[in-house]
């Protein structure tokens, strides 16, 4: 049988990742989840769906929540991109990460690194968010374990832990 | 067997995190998908198109010769069977010679990366002829119907008759018989984390390491030691972190043994990642089932007889659908005492993916049926829905006529505290139009008393090992999903060894590595491996207190612990730390393995009449809900505003893990009642994404409220029960019930979509139309 044609020309994507700026190539359609999961092996995105249904792969773009499974790498050209793996400091848990520890906001943990993520982007831009506003910012990433009332919690009590 | 728990000092502890928590919230946890297999092939399956199909041609040899493809597999790889029930294993890995539904893999490729695999599949030539194809059981059981499967007449895969007491006589004494049909949707697990294997295969040494998503490392071991006859000591099967399961995971599952049989056919390292719509149409989940309920009660509320036909439609294999339909009919018993029951389940196959175990196994549609009747009936007798329930109390201990142990049994305080907390007497028939409250009542098993394989063995063992640098490591085969339980095995090691719970750690679920061990299903882990925990550190401590004696030259009957300190007596001067009794344990020893086990005694084990081992367990938990709806007559839309709900579970070892396993499994009791449901044009899934399967977001999800009842199970590990499972089933009930006190509709389907809401409203609006021109006309 014929042989497949060569994979598609690659180009150069800078970005932050995690507070460090990096270099990699990447094909132009590849999607931000695959680049962090098997380029940058940052494991902790994960893959829930077919594409957008479940927030599990949620990281921050410039802050701001994004499910990395419908994003294009190339689309963080110079952004600032965060996964769970960078919220923690020297090893010290960041407050959302000790508060669904702590408060069992999280039982498989597989949706737990996206609903962090999306919950971090909320702290950041409303320190202390209404049990309603909570539950909007979350609404895209769906947990089959708690029944989301311990989630609900943990977000409240790294909340009142900054304050 | 049992330890009394030391009250004082746990009564109050509001529960520990999990041990492998940490790992989970900072993403360091590696789950199948994540572990490196930046050098394995690509492994991808080639489904059936067809629901029904004699395979005339399957041709691979295009695919096999594809550049970058080096293996493909198919049915003629794997002439053996699979399955759960050694009597019910009728499913090949991949077909062979026939088809059964849409989705059923045919063939797999290996190769380099996933667009040449996914090149391969598309030239696959296969020719079939088809069949007629089934999609409802009413279809499927047509005297003229084609049978699925040519030893099973009817397409029935079981039939399941049995009476205990006299029913008819228990109708003919009752004040009131009545029959209803109810129907329930089939639904999904819907674990978030999608199916994955990673199979490695040597052909030097002739082993084979699987690390998958199982709930069941064992039984998945055994299958594909069976399906590729290879000698069972030289594969492994690791479980890594697994995103749920529910018990999609709780059979040995296709993918699985197809990614073994690819890894060896390669020679290597295969991954296969199944997609969201695979993971869907994998299933293995809760049938579509039809019931048929007929009860009798008196005026006091007091039941005399049941009457239950329950018709599953279990797919196209067998899985564990012999199992379900027992279940539905045995866990009729042991909620209430029921003088008289009777039970007739049909499992049907039809051309769909195979339904399996679910969160529930068996007895959550019936026992929806069950509560429901019971409202209704209550109501037309003008009797409160609590009190019609603590009119058919059990008193523990006892057995039911179908010989189900009840050792311990705290519904009656579970229904105190909803009653209680959600203010039911001040509100009930007080809220505004449109605001309802509805309860329900339901039970589980603390583990299966009888395993699947009766091997002998115990049920359950746990290996302690103790070595110079003082840590305690426990090894269970037990598979903790997320449930929590490696931490329920630590506290366990911990509180009887009365040392700190970071002193602990725990290896799970590596069939070279720990023993043996069934697996997580029929909540049998706290049970059953709590009490092989709890034994196994009896007996190191044991070993310890002889060395403390040793050294401190004293009688080990004087010997306390307390808090990692040994002392003899209240002798204070005499105190050894933890680390030098450790150390004075291993002179002449090295380092110490202990073994404790967990066995089930025969009376445990059900009933001699047919099928009777399933539904006996040594502790069944016990729950009471209360749920609080508004529905919005203009779109149906049911919302629920707050659910309150009991559960006893014996003794809870960590009540932070028991108030999330409670919460999570009423709320997965709402996504059935409310929404979920999968739906097939043609045997085609419309369903498969997680946005076709409707399930509650945060958003609509309600504020859960959970109390929880300590009876102290006398067999229980320190008393406790299981806590996952039991308060589920009564969620679709105690909703119906509730939308019926808000808008005084019944309604006798699952899930509660707006648009059945709607079709009950707009009907009754019709009646009443009809109703008052008729009374105009005349």
């Amino acid at each position: 049988m014929h042989a497949p044609g060569p994979p598609p020309k690659k180009r150069l994507l800078r970005l932050r990742l995690n507070g460090r700026w990096r270099e990699d190539a990447v094909a132009e359609k590849e999607l931000l989840v695959d680049y962090l999961r098997d380029v940058a092996h940052l494991t902790g995105v994960k893959t829930g769906c077919d594409g957008g249904e479940c927030g599990a792969c949620t990281v921050l773009v410039d802050g701001e929540a994004v499910p990395s499974c419908i994003t294009l790498a190339v689309r963080c050209e110079g952004r600032d991109v965060e996964t769970i793996e960078g919220l923690a400091t020297q090893g010290r848990l960041n407050r959302l990460q000790r508060a669904f520890h702590e408060k069992l906001g999280t039982q498989c943990g597989f949706c737990t690194p996206g609903m962090i993520m999306a919950a971090e982007a909320l702290l950041r831009r409303n320190p202390n968010p209404s049990d309603k506003e909570i539950r909007t910012a979350l609404s895209g990433n769906l947990c089959r374990c708690t029944g989301y009332v311990k989630i609900i919690e943990s977000v409240q009590a790294a909340a009142e832990s900054a304050s | 067997m049992t330890m009394a728990p030391d009250q004082t000092r746990l009564a109050k502890r509001p529960g520990v995190p999990l041990i492998d928590g940490i790992d989970k919230v900072t993403g360091k946890a590696r789950y199948t998908a994540d572990l490196d297999h930046s050098d394995a092939l690509v492994g991808r399956l080639f489904r059936s198109p067809f629901s029904h199909a004699d395979i005339i041609r399957l041709d691979v040899s295009k695919a096999r010769a594809l550049d970058g493809v080096v293996a493909v597999v198919t049915g003629d790889d794997c002439p053996h069977t699979y399955g759960v029930l050694p009597i019910a294993m009728n499913e090949y890995p991949l077909s062979r010679g026939r088809v059964r539904y849409r989705g059923e893999p045919v063939a797999a490729v290996a190769a380099i990366d996933a667009e040449t695999a996914e090149r391969a599949l598309g030239l696959i030539e296969f020719e079939v002829k088809e069949l007629p194809a089934y999609y409802t059981s009413a279809d499927a059981r047509a005297a003229d119907a084609v049978l699925l499967h040519d030893n099973k007449p009817g397409n029935i895969e079981r039939d399941v008759h049995n009476e205990f007491g006299d029913v008819r006589q228990g109708f003919a004494a009752a004040d009131l018989v009545r029959e209803e049909k109810f129907s329930c949707a089939e639904i999904n697990h819907a674990q978030i984390e999608p199916h994955a294997s990673l199979a490695e295969y040597d052909p030097a040494t002739n082993r084979l390491t699987v690390q998958t998503v199982s709930q069941v490392g064992y039984y998945l071991h055994l299958m594909i030691a069976q399906c590729l006859e290879m000698d069972s000591s030289r594969i492994r099967v690791i479980k890594p972190f697994i995103g749920g399961g529910f018990g999609a995971r709780v059979e040995a599952l296709n993918f699985e043994i197809i990614t073994a049989l690819l890894a060896r056919a390669s020679a290597g390292k295969v991954m296969m990642q199944l997609t969201r719509e695979e993971t869907f149409i994998t299933h293995r989940a809760r049938p579509q089932t039809d019931i048929r309920l007929k009860l009798g009660m008196n005026k006091d509320g007091r039941m005399t007889a049941c009457e239950c036909e329950v018709v599953q439609r279990g797919g196209a294999y067998a899985g564990y659908g012999i199992i379900t339909i027992l279940y539905a009919g045995a866990l009729l018993q042991g909620l209430y005492d029921i003088p008289a029951v009777k039970y007739d389940g049909y499992r049907v196959y039809a051309n769909l993916p195979p339904c399996g175990a679910m969160r529930g196994h068996g007895s959550v549609d019936m026992r929806h049926a069950f509560e429901c009747l019971v409202d209704r009936m209550a109501r037309e007798l003008g009797l409160d829905p609590f009190a019609v329930r603590r009119a058919n109390l059990l008193q523990a201990p006892t057995r039911t006529m179908n010989d189900l142990m009840v050792n311990s049994y705290g519904l009656a305080e579970c229904l105190d505290k909803v009653e209680r907390a959600s203010g039911w007497r001040e509100r009930l028939g007080k809220l505004p139009p449109g605001k309802g409250l509805g309860m329900a009542c339901s039970h589980y098993v603390s583990g299966a008393a009888k395993p699947i394989h009766r091997t002998g063995e115990p049920h359950a063992v746990v290996n302690l090992r103790l070595d110079f640098d003082g840590g305690v490591t426990a090894l269970t085969g037990a598979a903790d999903i997320g449930q929590g339980s490696s931490t329920m095995v630590a506290i366990a090691v911990a509180e009887t060894l009365d040392i700190s719970l970071d002193r602990i750690r725990v290896i799970a679920a590596d069939t070279a590595v720990t023993p043996k061990d069934n697996g997580a299903y029929s909540s049998r882990i706290t049970f059953m491996v709590g009490n092989a925990a709890i034994d196994a550190a009896k007996k190191l401590k044991a070993v310890l207190i002889v060395a403390a004696a040793r050294k401190l030259e004293a009688r080990a009957e004087d010997i306390e612990c307390v808090g990692e300190v040994f002392r003899v007596g209240t002798g204070k001067q005499s105190t050894l730390p933890f680390a030098d009794v450790v150390a004075a344990a291993l002179v002449d020893e090295g380092a110490i393995t202990v073994k404790g086990t967990f066995t089930t005694p025969p009376e445990a084990q059900g009933g001699k009449h047919r099928g009777g081992a399933v539904g006996s367990t040594m502790g069944f938990s016990y729950a009471a809900q209360v749920v609080e709806v508004s529905i919005d007559d203009a779109s149906g839309l049911v919302t629920v505003d707050k659910v309150w709900v009991a559960l006893d579970c014996g003794y809870a070892i960590n009540p932070l893990a028991v108030e999330g396993q409670v919460e999570g499994s009423v709320w997965m009791g709402m996504g059935q009642a409310m929404c979920e449901e999968t739906r097939y044009l043609d045997g085609l899934p419309a369903h498969a994404s997680l946005l076709e399967y409707r399930m509650p977001t945060i958003a609509e999800s309600p504020p859960i409220e959970v109390q929880i009842v300590e009876t102290n199970d006398p067999y229980g590990p320190f008393g406790a029960k299981e806590a996952s499972e039991g308060a589920l089933a009564g969620f679709p009930p105690a909703l119906v019930n509730a939308i019926a006190n808000a808008i005084g509709i019944d309604l006798d389907e699952l899930p509660v979509t707006p648009d059945r809401v709607m079709d009950a409203l707009i009907q009754r609006r019709r009646q009443a139309r009809l109703a008052s021109s008729k009374k105009a006309a005349s």
